[in-house]
């Protein structure tokens, strides 16, 4: 089977800085891999790679077998800062019509699509709103059902819970990982938070800092669904958590 | 708003004490000048002047120039800044050329206007443009360039090509600060078209200002002057009203303190 994502040997200078060396990475097509790092450690950057919005200056990226040579429908993007990448003057549905208007859906099919998926991600009762009249939580939850209704098959998250408070966090990772069964997409998603990681990922990625590097690759063989305690009390999560913060406490000093 | 009303009362309070004690001392004195009305003469002249058409006449040319002017200057700036701020090379070469050309006074121009355009709307509208051009294009141009890169970013990930950019994210993004610059060259346009009639254009109310004047009329020289007051508190009172009414939902304008 060809991977959804290779990385393959994937470096960046920037501004004489080096900031990724030596990623090789083979994402499988429905994986849902975790990158942790501290800040600096070129998380974000790795994302905007595979994004297209950056080119590396070494090594080859490519999606579903083909090089990225910028950024495509098949790959959308979850930023952190939602407050930004939100347009504050459409309503939550014409934020998620944006999407479809770039591949010409038809104006007509265009308004059950962003309901259906305004529904998806629970604002089914806020398409009229603007983003100024949602909390972080749900602006959040918006900027997925754009990034969904974009219908690529590669979904990149770049630290979108960062923000938010932790009863809102817990609801969207089980919201995300719900999400992820039901499309069967490729998550490639970034955090800072060594449990979130666990939690969502079928892989988690360690990123040594100054210069990015693969540090240490673990696969997490917990059972899906996943469950805020269940899962976070599983041995197998703890043990886990313990190998990896060790390793990861090591070097975030 | 309670406070706004609160402050109206003090705040109109002062002229209208100052207007009835020079009213009181015209009337005292007996006084006749061929400067100075009293009040009331000028208020009663300018009613007399709306009803008889003649004040409405000049208004209606003065706005004409005033808005054509306005639409060539503020269009063709608008372009010209969102232009230069997309295309770094273009911003590069034109930077001096802008700086030169925008420390001329408009009103210096009014000889050259005069030489190629003549009497009538078409040189006004001239210097009416070129004053107003270049606010506008400085503003359009910080304006497009504040726009949040974040967004920029979200058009490239879905595949908007340039003018879909522009459309859909760069100048809705921008329009709070477009209203803003549209709302400054719109005083200034008034401005430079009254003073274009009264330095040399014979028609609208600034011409109208300087034929009061040379008749010995200060009634209606101060009829008019209070007009052209109300025309330009008046379009600046609408325009941020329009202003509040449009970008009222949006998180980044604060239009609360829009002035």
């Amino acid at each position: 089977m060809t991977s959804a994502i290779t990385l393959d040997d994937v470096g960046i200078v920037l501004g004489g800085l080096r900031i990724l060396e030596g990623i090789s990475l083979d994402v499988r097509p429905g994986e849902f891999l975790v990158v942790v790092g501290a800040s600096g450690s070129g998380k974000t950057t790795l994302l905007r790679l595979i994004a297209g919005l950056s080119r590396p200056t070494q090594g080859r990226i490519l999606v579903g077998g083909e090089p990225v040579a910028g950024p495509s429908r098949k790959v959308a993007i979850v930023f952190q800062d939602y407050g930004r990448a939100l347009l504050p003057w459409r309503t939550a549905a014409g934020n998620v019509a944006l999407a479809l208007e770039s591949v010409g859906t038809p104006r007509a099919e265009r308004a059950d699509r962003v309901a259906a998926l305004l529904a998806k991600v629970g604002l089914a009762r806020h398409a009229d709103k603007y983003p100024s009249q949602l909390s972080g939580g749900m602006q959040q939850r918006l900027q997925i059902a754009r990034a969904l209704a974009q219908g690529g098959w590669v979904l990149l998250m770049d630290e979108p819970f960062g923000a938010l408070d932790a009863l809102t966090r817990q609801g969207l990772q089980d919201e995300v990982l719900r999400i992820a069964a039901e499309t069967g997409l490729t998550v490639v998603f970034i955090t800072h938070d060594l449990e979130e990681a666990l939690y969502l990922g079928d892989r988690v990625v360690l990123l040594g800092s100054h210069p990015g590097r693969i540090e240490q690759t673990a696969a997490v063989d917990l059972p899906r669904p996943r469950n805020q305690l269940g899962t976070r009390e599983d041995p197998r999560f703890l043990a886990l958590r313990r190998e990896l913060f060790g390793h990861f406490a090591g070097h975030a000093a | 708003m309670s406070l706004a009303l609160r402050s109206l009362g003090p705040a109109l309070a002062v002229p209208a004490a100052a207007l009835l004690a020079f009213e009181l001392w015209f009337a005292a004195t007996g006084r006749v000048s061929d400067t100075i009305a009293p009040p009331s003469q000028a208020f009663w002249r300018l009613a007399a002047g709306l009803a008889d058409g003649s004040i409405v006449a000049m208004t209606v040319e003065t706005l004409a120039a005033t808005l054509a002017g306005l639409a060539v200057g503020g269009g063709l700036g608008l372009a010209a800044g969102s232009v230069l701020a997309l295309t770094r090379r273009a911003d590069m070469t034109a930077r001096y050329v802008v700086e030169m050309l925008r420390a001329i006074p408009s009103i210096a121009l009014l000889p050259l206007a005069l030489l190629i355009f003549g009497f009538g709307y078409r040189m006004e509208i001239f210097v009416v443009a070129f004053a107003t051009f270049w606010p506008v294009l400085i503003l359009s141009h910080s304006a497009v360039l504040a726009v949040e890169p974040r967004l920029i970013d979200v058009s490239r990930m879905l595949g908007f090509g340039p003018l879909s950019t522009l459309s859909k994210i760069v100048l809705p993004a921008a329009a709070p600060r477009l209203a803003t610059a549209l709302r400054l060259a719109s005083g200034i346009a008034l401005v430079v078209a009254v003073t274009c009639e009264i330095t040399a254009n014979p028609q609208g109310l600034g011409n109208g200002l300087m034929r009061a004047q040379e008749s010995l009329q200060p009634a209606l020289m101060w009829a008019v002057l209070l007009w052209i007051g109300v025309i330009g508190y008046t379009a600046n009172r609408a325009l941020l009203a329009m202003e509040r009414r449009l970008f009222a939902h949006r998180s980044d304008v604060d239009t609360s303190v829009a002035a």
